[in-house]
């Protein structure tokens, strides 16, 4: 048997389930944690999280890079 | 170093150090080291302000390229440094202006980090993802009124609304099954929570998810929970981990994460 996904065109293999490289939806589930988990502190710190939606931001941030893949 | 350098901090641990932190690279670059404090220990970098002060820091933040390698670092360190004992992760990007700073936390804190890291010790963090499962188009049920006298629109119509029904149905279906799984596995878990769905652009799945949620779990259970995400639903499920306990850590006295539940 031939392995057709190794021929196809990127654009049909990122339609079927593996839509993105791994590396990136690992990312997604790693930004879950990293922004909306972890201690939160606040006080001292150089820059106060509270001032800053990164949920938004890193949503934003990467549906921005799967729009611009080919 | 004031002006010039900031403190980053990955995590903290109760007791010293029981890893090698030479082999570690953290955000930006820079090596690790750490900060004790009474009983607990702080996993820090010094990291240039120029990248890490506030301003540079609302830009990087959209920049998804330096996100991705910040928050890659980050994990690296906090992954080492929880594998070695008990851990509490620091949100991304929590920077300090000195050691003296850090310091002062651990004794502000203390009995509130020892309290958040007795709750996680001998247990890890899962994640688990569901799927509504993609029905196979319906073969067109019979449709008694599509007759030779049925106009080819209206045939169309009734197609389309069976359709629309099946896809609700087997949405509100999969959204019950899902809080199903989700009460079942807080059953076995010490803790849960759920992150807000992804969406399928994020997901890499055109199936809508209908769970992501994360597990704190005893060692001793991990079988039986993985037993219980895998078999109990007819959703498609993914399950990912072991995860440091990053949606965990709520200090008392911080509002706890969204609808956690900690027993």
């Amino acid at each position: 048997m031939t392995t057709p996904s190794r021929v196809e065109p990127r654009g049909s293999r990122l339609a079927a389930e593996d839509r993105l490289p791994a590396e990136r939806v690992a990312l997604v589930d790693l930004l879950d944690r990293l922004l909306a988990g972890g201690v939160v502190l606040s006080g001292d710190i150089v820059l106060s999280i509270a001032d800053i939606d990164l949920v938004r931001i890193s949503l934003r941030a990467v549906i921005m890079s799967v729009r611009s893949e080919p | 170093m004031t002006g010039e350098h900031g403190v980053y901090l990955y995590a903290v641990t109760r007791g010293a150090p029981r890893l090698c932190l030479d082999d570690l690279t953290g955000v930006a670059s820079r090596p690790v080291r750490v900060i004790e404090e009474g009983e607990l220990t702080a996993y820090v970098s010094d990291v240039p302000l120029t990248e890490f002060g506030e301003e540079p820091l609302r830009r990087s933040m959209e920049d998804l390229a330096w996100l991705e390698e910040t928050a890659r670092a980050h994990h690296r360190i906090v992954e080492a440094v929880a594998r070695s004992a008990p851990t509490a992760p620091v949100r991304l990007v929590t920077v300090y202006h000195d050691d003296a700073q850090v310091r002062e936390l651990l004794r502000e804190r203390h009995s509130d980090f020892l309290t958040v890291l007795a709750r996680v010790a001998d247990r890890r963090e899962w994640g688990v993802k569901a799927y509504a499962v993609q029905v196979p188009a319906q073969p067109a049920a019979p449709e008694p009124e599509t007759g030779p006298g049925t106009s080819p629109g209206r045939a169309y119509l009734q197609r389309r609304r069976t359709a629309l029904r099946g896809r609700e149905e087997m949405w509100r279906t999969a959204a019950a099954q899902a809080e199903k799984l989700h009460d079942a596995l807080t059953g076995i878990a010490a803790a849960s929570t759920r992150h807000r769905v992804q969406d399928p652009k994020l997901s890499g799945r055109e199936e809508p998810m209908v769970l992501n949620g994360a597990y704190l779990v005893d060692s001793a259970r991990e079988r039986e929970f993985a037993a219980l995400a895998r078999d109990m639903t007819d959703l498609e499920v993914e399950i990912t981990g072991p995860w440091a306990p990053y949606s965990f850590t709520a200090l008392p006295g911080e509002a706890a994460h969204d609808d956690s539940v900690a027993r």
